[in-house]
């Protein structure tokens, strides 16, 4: 059997403590608002709404989520789209979303919620510009 | 000294190897619904399929952590001599699991969320399953102490997973506080941020106990205190913290976290496979054959190691990501690594166990099912990913007019991934049955193990 290695414990130590240090970064500078309001009441009730009919089963933001729908950060903020489209889905439904029975006022604040999401930044991957060692300039 | 009747713990284990062996059967099943019912919406009336994704993750993740604490629960006390600190504890672990797990499933089937992907549930409900692994943290740390000399690595890996566990799963929720929640950008990035470093506690557990199960059927003691053994750890300690990031390139946060995740990279799948590579070689053909399925298991994980290393690469360079992101690429990888590595890695835990309480006795239907079940299981994900990979290329390298026609034109290839579901269903069901037929409880219910322990 090995003798004891004390520098494994450093080792672990080190890395445990470095991840709070990294944790804290992301927590306040790496996620920091950058020209985005702060979200008002009707955008968090969206977002609970959002979180409560579990539409992350079937729909992406930032490419982040189902598949079965499609990507939602800009579709509201996209003038080619906006809010009316939205609305359009979220009242009726479609063959593949059910009519989940939303109130005016929660369309509404879903659509404050997916306003919001669009103000923060853009995604559309095809715009991205690939530099030579592999990384990507997006279009934020 | 003093003598420990080892009889309850021992069963308690193998309860949570049952119980993860039940959750893998609903979660396949509950898979196979899902990718019908997303490719044909109108078939399952009474399910949609934003219910039928959750149930099926929850069960993935039950059957994970499930199947890992019932080996280490089972491990420690009969393989390493140690009793349990607190043997008292499991049955309560156990049965709030189980209630937990039901109350999940039930606020699912009765379309009551709140929480986000694979913590979609109310999130009251994730209280008790805190408690449970602060329970099972201060049991299993308590026991490893006990341990005379330095530790194997696979105590360090399990109890990194243990901590980072908790750690992430308080992480997942400070969606709660509005500090993080009323900033997108920030309740994004920790949002995955915490779900990549969830990934990486459970790897800890699962690669921990498969060098416990390459420790034990090699009989080398050396291999888990070698210095390769601890860089794996080390390399999937770094991963666990950074290694998420390949999840949010595409969402606008600090330029710094994306490098860092770029520069870490996958090096952890390298240093696994060598292990295991390695561990191969250096084994007899007895004992091959003493413990042929679970072997056999470990070796499939081995393959897969390498298949996903190439795609887990690829995913983490930003110039890839850019165009893979937001496909069913990104569904291979999760499927790839849920299925191939950890899956196989613990069905060959399972089996060590069954190999180990059956000895001959494993023979008969079992062994015949638990072969062929093996066999159809790899041979269908094979083609189950290959149809993943292929749809995923389509929807990333070719110029789609909108989401709608982008959804069509893959169907063919979601078909054959749903078909070859069925046969995967079949595969690990089969497995499933078989391994379930050896541990049920009227076979070696009145086992008693007795262990000296300090």
């Amino acid at each position: 059997m090995d003798k004891p290695q004390p520098w494994r414990r450093v080792l672990f130590l080190a890395l445990f403590v470095s991840f709070f240090f990294y944790s804290a970064n992301i927590y306040t500078s790496g996620t920091a608002l950058n020209g985005e309001t702060a979200a008002s009441k009707n955008v968090l009730h969206g977002q609970k709404l959002f979180r409560e009919n579990n539409c992350w089963a079937c729909h992406q933001i930032y490419g982040l989520g189902g598949y079965m729908g499609p990507d939602l950060t800009n579709v509201v903020a996209n003038p080619e789209l906006g809010p009316e489209y939205a609305r359009m889905f979220i009242e009726e439904g479609t063959d593949r979303m059910p009519n989940f029975g939303f109130n005016e006022q929660e369309v509404d604040d879903l659509i404050a919620y997916l306003k919001h999401i669009g103000e923060g930044g853009n995604y559309n991957p095809k715009k991205g510009e690939i530099t030579w060692y592999g990384t990507v300039k997006y279009e934020r | 000294m003093e003598q420990s009747n080892m009889n309850v713990n021992n069963r308690s284990g193998v309860c949570f190897v049952i119980l993860g062996l039940m959750s893998l059967g609903g979660c396949v099943l509950m898979g196979v619904l899902g990718a019908f019912k997303y490719l044909y919406p109108d078939t399952l009336s009474g399910f949609e399929f934003y219910q039928l994704r959750p149930i099926h993750v929850s069960l993935a993740v039950a059957w994970i952590f499930l199947a890992a604490i019932g080996g280490i629960y089972h491990y420690l006390p009969k393989y390493r001599g140690l009793s349990l600190a607190w043997p008292k504890s499991i049955p309560l672990h156990f049965w709030v699991f189980v209630i937990t797990g039901i109350a999940i499933l039930t606020a699912y089937i009765l379309g009551k969320f709140g929480g986000r992907e694979y913590w979609a549930y109310p999130p009251a409900l994730s209280t008790p399953i805190f408690a449970t692994w602060i329970m099972f943290g201060i049991n299993i740390l308590l026991t490893m102490k006990k341990e005379k000399g330095p530790w194997p690595v696979y105590y360090w890996m399990w109890m990194t997973g243990i901590i980072f566990f908790l750690i992430t799963f308080t992480e997942a929720h400070l969606y709660l506080i509005p500090f993080f929640n009323e900033n997108i950008i920030r309740e994004t990035t920790i949002q995955w941020k915490s779900y990549g470093a969830l990934v990486g506690s459970w790897n800890m557990l699962v690669y921990g106990t498969a060098m416990f199960v390459m420790e034990y059927i090699s009989g080398d003691k050396k291999m888990a205190h070698s210095n390769e053994a601890f860089l794996l750890y080390i390399l999937s300690f770094v991963a666990l913290m950074v290694g998420w990031s390949h999840h949010v390139y595409a969402v606008p946060s600090a330029s710094w976290i994306r490098m860092l995740g770029y520069a870490v990279s996958m090096a952890e799948l390298i240093i696994l496979a060598d292990i295991i590579w390695k561990w191969r070689q250096s084994l007899t053909p007895d004992q091959k054959f003493t413990h042929r399925q679970s072997y056999r298991f470990i070796f499939a994980a081995d393959i897969w190691v390498f298949l996903n290393l190439i795609l887990a690469i690829l995913i983490s360079i930003p110039a890839f990501n850019l165009f893979s992101h937001g496909t069913h690429i990104t569904v291979a990888h999760a499927m790839g690594t849920t299925i191939g590595i950890n899956t196989m890695i613990l069905m060959g835990s399972v089996f060590l166990i069954v190999e180990e309480l059956k000895g001959a006795e494993f023979s008969g239907w079992s062994k015949k099912w638990a072969s062929t079940g093996y066999w159809l299981s790899n041979i269908s994900l094979v083609l189950f990913l290959g149809a993943l990979m292929v749809a995923g290329s389509m929807e990333a390298f070719k110029e789609w007019d909108d989401f709608y026609e982008r959804s069509e034109a893959i169907v063919p290839m979601l078909l054959i991934f749903s078909v070859s579901g069925i046969g995967l269903l079949g595969g690990l069901w089969m497995v499933v049955v078989a391994a379930l037929n050896m541990l049920k409880p009227a076979k070696h219910q009145n086992e008693t193990v007795t262990v000296t322990a300090e």
